[in-house]
Order: structure tokens, then C-alpha cells, then sequence
């Protein structure tokens, strides 16, 4: 089972709970750090990093003294990523997709496959779980094809837990696309639910069942809990605003290891979660 | 020679616009008979990414050899030096006073791009 953990906003504890649901979950676990441009789970977990995955996509290497202009390739890239100027095919690798179509429409055999570097995948184990994430090269802007990288290292045969990036845009959608469970959080403020809502949408699009926790529940008002009434998403629990969980959050503590009631408030949390997951199975 | 001005209307009296890949039009002058023609940019104001280099591309496809524009980044800057036209930055003002102050030597070509791509 996969299940990922998403906000339609950045700072709303989304990383709390990811880190406290995957230690809750026992040893046989996985923990994959997938908002690649700001990984922040390892400062919580402190992994013990094992090795380092360099991670490319392809992209097209055209072979000039082989390519007859006839400009099949451009016409085919819808990323403007190839182009013919004066006689020459120029290629953008940082626009590439790597889709493949430039090759397999060349006619010549001119276009063969070269490398682009995105990033790197870390792994590591923390008190014997596992723990991997993906960190996007600096001024890279290609999230998605590192994201399905990290989550083709996932073991199918373990429960995993994937932090998703914040937002609604491609890199989310890579991150929680075909998960099994999507835990989201948001705050009960106004600007909390303008991002909840666009999530709630994002998951039902890609059909992901989903459950809702407040975090900081009791600032803010109860438009968060009656939207998802309204949308029959079940709210799987509430954390208040508490200076000591900011604490131990600025320590680098997880929640559920700062304070014993939360693991057992996690550790049902779990149990919550297997049987939605279990019910719409049937 | 023909010049390629961006511009944000198709005469000779638009204002030069400032952007170049999501220029709205390029305006194209002969120089010896003064003659010109606007090419319109629009596919490129929609476009998700590579703006710059199709626009890029329009211009070379016209036949220009000299680009005057406001802001140029460095995916176009690559494609136009590719194909050895001369490009100049920083200039604004109405098409046809640019074309003058061009005649008259007043604008020298810039040596790389003046912005950062939206991807850096
Ligand atoms: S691989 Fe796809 S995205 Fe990349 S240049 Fe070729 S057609 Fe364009
Ligand atoms: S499709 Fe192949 S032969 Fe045609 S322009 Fe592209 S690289 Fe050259």
C-alpha cells in the first residue's frame, strides 16, 4: 500500500505528518521524500544515507553529418525544444521531455539518445526503515520525471508513505497519481480552504480516496470541516496549535516521537486508514 | 538587408515591443527600398515554453539580419546568433523612429542575452 501525503498549500505540516504516519507504521516500512524541489523529511527522520543515484532523462543528440533537414523532428516537438535554423537542428535539452518522438519520427536515423542530469536519489535507513528522496539539480525545472523515479524505487511489498510536494501542479500529480490513500492536510483559515479545495478536486480527477487533517484546528473557523462534510471527505484527525509541537518541530523532532499520546493517536491513524482503504477495496 | 523590430502593432507607427519572444508582431524592413511587412507573433503569446526560440525562428525564417527588440534571453540570443543575425537590446520607441535611429549608426549590437531565461 502507498499512501501519500499532500496540502494544497506549503507549511501546513504536511512533512509532521508524513514523518510521524511512516514511524507509526512499524519497521517494514518505507518513507519516499518526493517534493524533490525542497526535500525537508530527512531533517526530521536523519537518515543514515547508504547511496546516491544520479538520475537523467534522455534527450535528443542529433547527428549532423546524417540529418537531411527535413525538419520532422520540430514539427513533432511540442515543447519547442528542437529547432531548425539555417540549415542546422539546434536542441534545448533543459526544454526536453524526453518524450522520444524526435527519434522515432527522423527518417534519417540522425537522432540518437544522449543525457540530461535532474538530480539525485538518496537512500538511506532510519532505525530500519527505509528511507529515499529525490533532490532536483539547482535550476532545474523537471520535478515530475524525478519524482517517478523515486517512486519506481518504492517496494510494492511494503507500506510506503510519499511526502508530496505543496500545490496542485504536474510534480503533485506525479507524486500522488495511483497511490493508494491520499492523507491531506490544510488549515481552517480561508486560505486553507481555497487550497483545499482545488486538492480535493485534484484528487477526485485522479479517483484517489482521501482523507482530511486539520492541522492547527483550532485557530481559524469551520468552512475547512464543512467543506469536507459537504464533499464526504472524512476527517481523520485534528492537531491543535500548540506551542510545544512548534517546538519540537524547530528541534527537528517528529510529533510522534516528542510526545508518546501522538504515536498512539498515529498508530490508530494507521489502523483508520487500512480500513478506508480495505472498505473501498470491496 | 532586412531588420526585424518587435513590435506591438503591424505599422511602421507601433510601438516597439519590448518583450520579444511573446512580441505580439515583428515588423520587417527592407532597407534599401523601405519596404516592410508585420508578421504576427500570436501562436507564441500562448506558448507553455520556448517562446523565444520560435520567435527566434520567425525572424530567421524572414530573412532578417538584424533584430531590434527590448529584452532578448539566452535561448532566442542562441538561435538568432545560429543563424548570424546581429541583435540589439534595450531600444524602445516607435518602429519607425527606431528604424532611423538604426540608419544613422545610433544602435550597436548587444553581445549576449539582457535576461535570464524563465527557467534558470
Ligand atoms: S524527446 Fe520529445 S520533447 Fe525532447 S526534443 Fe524530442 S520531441 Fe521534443
Ligand atoms: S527528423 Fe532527422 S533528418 Fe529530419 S531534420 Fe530532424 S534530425 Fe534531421
Amino acid at each position: 500500500m502507498i499512501i501519500s501525503v499532500a496540502s494544497g498549500k506549503g507549511g501546513t505540516g504536511k512533512t509532521t505528518v508524513a514523518t510521524s504516519l511512516a514511524l507509526s507504521l512499524g519497521k517494514d516500512t518505507q518513507l519516499a521524500d518526493c517534493d524533490v524541489e525542497a526535500p525537508n523529511v530527512h531533517l526530521f527522520v536523519h537518515p543514515e544515507f547508504r547511496n546516491e543515484e544520479i538520475i537523467t532523462v534522455p534527450v535528443p543528440k542529433v547527428d549532423e553529418s546524417r540529418c537531411t533537414g527535413c525538419g520532422k523532428c520540430v514539427e513533432i516537438c511540442r515543447f519547442n525544444a528542437i529547432v531548425n535554423i539555417a540549415d542546422t537542428i539546434m536542441t534545448f535539452p533543459e526544454l526536453c521531455h524526453g518524450c522520444g518522438g524526435c527519434q522515432a519520427v527522423c527518417p534519417a536515423g540522425a537522432i540518437e539518445e544522449g543525457e540530461r542530469i535532474i538530480g539525485v536519489i538518496q537512500h538511506g535507513l532510519c532505525n530500519g526503515m527505509d528511507f529515499l528522496h529525490g533532490r532536483l539539480r539547482i535550476g532545474e525545472a523537471m520535478a515530475p520525471p524525478l519524482i517517478r523515479q523515486v517512486r519506481s524505487r518504492i517496494n510494492p511489498d511494503k507500506t510506503a508513505v510519499i511526502d508530496a510536494p505543496p500545490g496542485t501542479s504536474c510534480p503533485v500529480i506525479a507524486a500522488i497519481k495511483d497511490t493508494d490513500f491520499v492523507v491531506l492536510v490544510a488549515e481552517p483559515t480561508p486560505f486553507g480552504l481555497n487550497d483545499l479545495e482545488l486538492a480535493i478536486e485534484t484528487v477526485k480527477i485522479l479517483k484517489i480516496p482521501a482523507g482530511l487533517i486539520i492541522n492547527r484546528s483550532d485557530i481559524g473557523d469551520m468552512g475547512v470541516a464543512d467543506y469536507a462534510a459537504r464533499e464526504n471527505i472524512p476527517v481523520l484527525m485534528e492537531i491543535p496549535y500548540d506551542r510545544n509541537i512548534a517546538e519540537a518541530y524547530c528541534r527537528g523532532e517528529p510529533l510522534v516521537e516528542a510526545f508518546p499520546q501522538w504515536r498512539r493517536r498515529f498508530v490508530r491513524l494507521c489502523e483508520d486508514i487500512d480500513e478506508l482503504v480495505a472498505e473501498i477495496a470491496l | 538587408m532586412k531588420v526585424a523590430v518587435s513590435s506591438k502593432g503591424k505599422t511602421l507607427d507601433s510601438e516597439l515591443d519590448e518583450r520579444f519572444g511573446r512580441a505580439a508582431c515583428f515588423i520587417l524592413v527592407d532597407l534599401n527600398t523601405m519596404s516592410y511587412e508585420g508578421v504576427e507573433n500570436t501562436q507564441n503569446l500562448n506558448a507553455i515554453q520556448g517562446a523565444g526560440i520560435q520567435a527566434a525562428k520567425t525572424v530567421v525564417d524572414h530573412g532578417a539580419g538584424v533584430v531590434i527588440t527590448g529584452n532578448c534571453g539566452p535561448k532566442a540570443f542562441a538561435v538568432l546568433s545560429q543563424a548570424g543575425i546581429h541583435t540589439i537590446t534595450g531600444v524602445s520607441g516607435k518602429v519607425k523612429d527606431v528604424i532611423e535611429q538604426y540608419k544613422k549608426g545610433e544602435l550597436s549590437p548587444t553581445d549576449g542575452p539582457n535576461v535570464k531565461g524563465h527557467w534558470m
